[in-house]
């Protein structure tokens, strides 16, 4: 029988598992160095803050791999040799396979700032990573302070983490507006003043220049680039984004750049390796995407698919609409479409944004210039109904329509303040346009005629 | 795994440590604690009035100071913070305690009330006296161990609803349904039927006494309702104590369908229900701990339906036991009145397996079992029964075994007495047979359901963790599918709680309401087609 072997057994991993489980009887292997279990790496912040259990971020209990027939194996690969088709174990014997699917995520980016190796200092991402953070910032009376340097989504996570334990904290933000590379001006003041709210001490403009040792290898303060100041620390969060875990690959005949190079199909350079997840890059980007997309959907899709190619069904990884979502801190963030900050907005994107006079509820539509086609959006503080912002897009909708139906794709929980009046008010004054908002009708979001 | 301090220190890190008014707050509740304790061990207190209202101003302000510390100077939002560290909520030794009290309270309560100072004929004496003021202010009786209970249920609903109502100010949804509970059980629950009893023995009733009646519970909840002393008296008053008579029997039979298929169980579970306010409002800090697993899945769907079984057939046995043959008295008789349940309990099941079944798959054949067993016993009732006695036993052993372990044991004892151990909701889901009734209901005939958010799920498991009913909320969600669980209450907090705004409870249409098939948005369409095909 067929030996399928996957190395990581993150969501990429296993949803390509389960799905090649659902689809055939093929031999599986799930290999991962980080955990018996399969949890949700999403989660690990609540386990932080007390909110959950390590064990209730795992989604499936611990007899589904057995009863899926689904092997579990707790090892370390350091090389795979391709040609004999054999991965090399660290402590332990090579595992042989037919097809092998990479799927070993990312880790915390590390730009070669001095001390960035010292104890206390990390990312956020793995299980070590939250058993680290326990054991350097367990309270306030051993981490007096912490520093977080990166501002984007898991350095406000790690933010929330440590001020829900009281812990002061700084938060080193190197552009002048938190993660305004992809966040228009007017959501980014608002996700600014948040920060605030929440007593967390924000420096925008402002770079890590050195991490220093207290003499034991420890970190015992970090210099700022810009003002030279020396800000006292006992833990030091380095969250600027993420890179593909590849190193093991570097002696194969594996072609990587950034990540593993991959087709449409997900297939490597070689012949039965598939990549997945975080770590794949495609060759040829997709639509706006990105090559690298380290992002939780993503990785569950192509697991999905690379599963129906390795049965017998050679499937092109096809993502539909771009769509995300985040909390920052009290406030929900979902985007539908896309919707781009300054930095590399196209020259045909004209934005629309709203804003609530005093609550932290806001939104942006972006559309073409010219045909008015709607492009995208990004809501806070409102929920929004996946389904049919899919559909719309589909449908290339017009941005009129779209803010006239605007109540048909609310998906905040029942007796909500509803925001669609005030939102096309704004609308109509900023582009002197006469629309009414229609009310939500339960046929056209169900579809029924 | 976790280091956190775990240490029994109220002054804890945060976010376990309590301020100083925190620390304050809890010593005034337990003074008001202490006063009925001390009431309870027979110290007589001069002035009853004036103590009763020290004792449950005190329990009450203090639950709410401690409350407004605890909330009112953070941003609104989602307040789990320390959930798992702290011993009370985290089975520590704090919960131990809580649930050991709790349940001994209960034990006292429902099977030693003269520890609590009842006394048959005579003046009250201990806690019970205490309460005789206000229970004479209301219906002019002196008060019995369920006036005391009922005042404190009340107390404890009033006072931790408003915790709840500050704890989920952002949450409009969860402030309105807390706020109907705190209505129905102050109103329906303990002033409505007090009152009522004023009118006993007036002309209003033609002289006759009504049972007490809480409108909002219903048969099998209220699964004395249909005994033969309660009906003499309904009989007894009048037109009104007709048509409450006649308002008991709709409320199952007409009422509750229409409004279950129209909103989901939820209109009563957790909107009405006295049981599902407790659990909402007190018992909310104990959500968490409900077994998730898919082995309590199968203990419950057992357990809870042959509760369901067990309560048809006493009733039925019951009703049957008062009633005559002769059909020139009374129009009901006991072979026309088994024939009708037997009707009526064959056209559900045939309804449910006739336009159901694909729905039901494996579960039909229980259904089946079910069915049959009562069936059976209807026959035995009818060939094997003489006066009084029904089958084998007599009709009073079965409601008496049915009161015991059902009504005191299940309900109170384990439902309550352990929502720091096993959740707030072990009664509901393993026990309730309304629940079961309600959720059946659900299931297969209703609008109901929760909306899944296309490709969201981030599989966090906040949803699953903090379901009280033990419904693992995410298996659904991480696929795309909506969940339509016969079990959920439609309390909200799996929504509430979701940081990627996935689950909208709402009603719709039945079309496509249960979809088992995987509907991720975000991929190709042509891969769903594939990852669907069976």
């Amino acid at each position: 029988m067929e030996h399928v072997v996957i190395i990581g057994n993150g969501i990429a991993g296993v949803s390509a598992a389960r799905h090649i489980r659902k689809l055939s009887d093929k031999r599986i292997t799930l290999i991962s160095a980080e955990t018996d279990y399969f949890f949700s790496r999403t989660a690990l912040m609540y386990v932080y803050m007390g909110h959950m259990k390590f064990e209730h971020t795992q989604p499936y209990e611990n007899w589904f791999w057995k009863k899926n027939n689904i092997n579990l194996l707790n090892a370390f690969v350091t090389n795979v040799d391709v040609e004999n088709k054999i991965l090399k174990i660290a402590n332990s014997t090579d595992v042989s396979y037919d097809k092998l699917i990479i799927a070993t995520g990312s880790k915390p980016n590390k730009f070669g700032w001095p001390g960035q190796d010292l104890k206390g200092v990390q990312g956020l991402y793995s299980k070590q990573d939250l058993d680290n953070l326990e054991e350097y910032a367990p309270n306030k009376e051993v981490c007096k302070r912490a520093v977080i340097v990166g501002g984007g989504l898991i350095g406000i996570e790690l933010a929330e983490m440590l001020r829900s334990r009281d812990i002061p904290v700084t938060f080193l933000v190197r552009e002048s507006s938190f993660w305004n590379g992809v966040l228009p001006d007017g959501e980014s003041t608002m996700i600014n003043e948040h920060i605030l709210e929440h007593h967390i001490d924000l420096r925008l403009s402002t770079n890590l220049k050195a991490i220093i040792d207290d003499g034991n290898g420890k970190v015992k303060s970090i210099l700022i680039e810009e003002t030279g100041e020396e800000l006292p620390c006992d833990f030091v969060g380095l969250t600027a984004g993420v890179t593909p875990n590849i190193n093991f690959l570097e002696d194969s005949t594996i072609e990587t750049g950034k990540g593993v190079k991959v087709n449409r199909l997900l297939e490597t350079s070689c012949n039965d390796i598939y990549a997945i997840g975080d770590c794949a890059e495609q060759r040829q980007p997709i639509g706006n995407r990105r090559p690298v997309e380290a992002v939780w959907y993503t990785g569950r899709m192509m697991g999905e698919t690379v599963a129906q190619t390795i049965c017998g069904n050679p499937t092109e990884y096809k993502p539909g609409h771009w769509f995300n979502s985040a909390k920052f801190l009290d406030i929900e963030y979902q985007t539908y479409g896309w919707v781009f900050g300054k930095k590399g907005r196209p020259e045909y994107e004209a934005q629309f944004h709203w804003r609530h006079p005093n609550e932290k509820v806001c939104i942006t539509l972006s559309f073409h210039k010219e045909s008015r086609q709607f492009l995208g959006i990004n809501t806070f503080g409102i929920r929004m109904r996946h389904e049919i912002f899919d559909r719309w897009l589909t449908q290339s909708k017009d941005v009129d329509y779209v803010l006239s139906h605007l109540a048909d794709a609310n998906f905040d929980p029942e007796f909500y303040k509803k925001y669609e009046t005030s939102i096309v008010a704004k609308y109509n004054s900023d582009f002197q346009k006469n629309l009414k908002s229609r009310k939500k009708s339960i046929k056209r979001i169900f579809q029924f005629n | 795994m976790s280091n956190y301090d775990r240490s029994m220190a109220l002054t804890g890190q945060p976010p376990v440590s309590l301020s100083t008014n925190q620390k304050l707050a809890t010593l005034v509740g337990m003074f008001g604690l202490a006063v009925l304790l001390l009431a309870a061990f027979n110290i007589n207190f001069p002035n009853k009035t004036l103590w009763l209202t020290i004792a449950l101003s005190s329990i009450f302000s203090g639950t709410i100071w401690f409350a407004w510390d605890a909330y009112l100077d953070k941003a609104p939002g989602i307040k789990n913070d320390g959930v798992w560290f702290k011993s009370i909520s985290s089975r520590g030794l704090w919960g131990w305690v809580a649930g050991i009290a709790l349940t001994g309270f209960y034990i006292v309560l429902y099977f030693f009330p003269e520890y609590l100072g009842l006394v048959k004929d005579g003046d009250n004496k201990g806690v019970i006296a205490l309460f005789d003021p206000l229970s004479k202010a209301l219906s002019g009786n002196p008060a019995s161990q369920w006036f005391v209970y009922g005042t404190l249920y009340t107390v404890a609903i009033l006072a931790f609803g408003i915790k709840f109502l500050w704890k989920y100010r952002h949450n409009k949804y969860e402030r309105i349904r807390t706020m109907s509970v705190m209505f129905f059980q102050t109103a329906f629950a303990f002033i409505i039927p007090e009152l009522m009893a004023r009118l006993n023995g007036s002309s209003v009733l033609n002289g006759g006494s009504l049972p007490y009646y809480d409108l909002k519970n219903i048969w099998p909840l209220n699964y004395y309702n249909f005994e033969g002393y309660r009906i003499k008296s309904f009989v007894s008053s009048g037109d009104i104590g007709l048509a409450l008579l006649l308002f008991g029997i709709a409320s199952i039979f007409i009422i509750t369908p229409i409004l279950t298929y129209r909103f989901g169980k939820r209109w009563y579970c957790s909107w009405v229900c006295g049981c599902g306010g407790l659990a909402e409002t007190v018992g909310d800090p104990f959500r968490q701990l409900s077994d998730k697993s898919q082995f309590a899945w199968k203990v419950e769907r057992w357990v809870v339906h042959s509760v369901v079984v067990f309560v048809t057939l006493m009733t039925t046995a019951v009703i049957y036991s008062y009633l005559g043959n002769d059909t020139s008295k009374y129009w009901l008789t006991k072979p026309s009145f088994l024939i009708g349940v037997a009707t009526l309990l064959t056209a559900v099941f045939v309804w449910a397996m006739v336009f159901k079944r694909n729905q039901l798959q494996k579960d039909a054949k229980y259904g089946a079992v079910g069915y049959f067993v009562i069936i059976m016993s209807l026959v035995a009732f009818h060939f094997l029964s003489g006066e009084g006695q029904v089958f084998l036993f007599k009709s009073e052993t079965l409601r008496k075994t049915y009161s015991f372990l059902i009504g005191s044991i299940f309900s109170g004892v384990i439902g309550t007495g352990f929502y720091p151990i096993f959740g707030n909701r072990v009664w509901c889901r393993f026990g309730c047979p309304m629940a079961a009734i309600l959720g059946f209901q659900q299931r297969l005939f209703s609008k109901f359901r929760i909306t899944t958010n296309g490709g969201q799920c981030i599989s966090c498991g906040n949803c699953s963790t903090y379901c009280e009913m033990g419904i693992d909320v995410r298996a659904y969600a991480q696929k795309g599918e909506n969940i339509v669980r016969s079990s959920c209450v439609g309390c909200g907090i799996c929504s509430a709680v979701c940081p990627r705004g996935v689950l909208k409870l709402e009603n719709g249409p039945l079309e496509g309401r249960i979809d088992s098939n995987q509907v991720l948005l975000g991929n190709d369409v042509d891969l769903m087609k594939l990852v669907n095909q069976k």
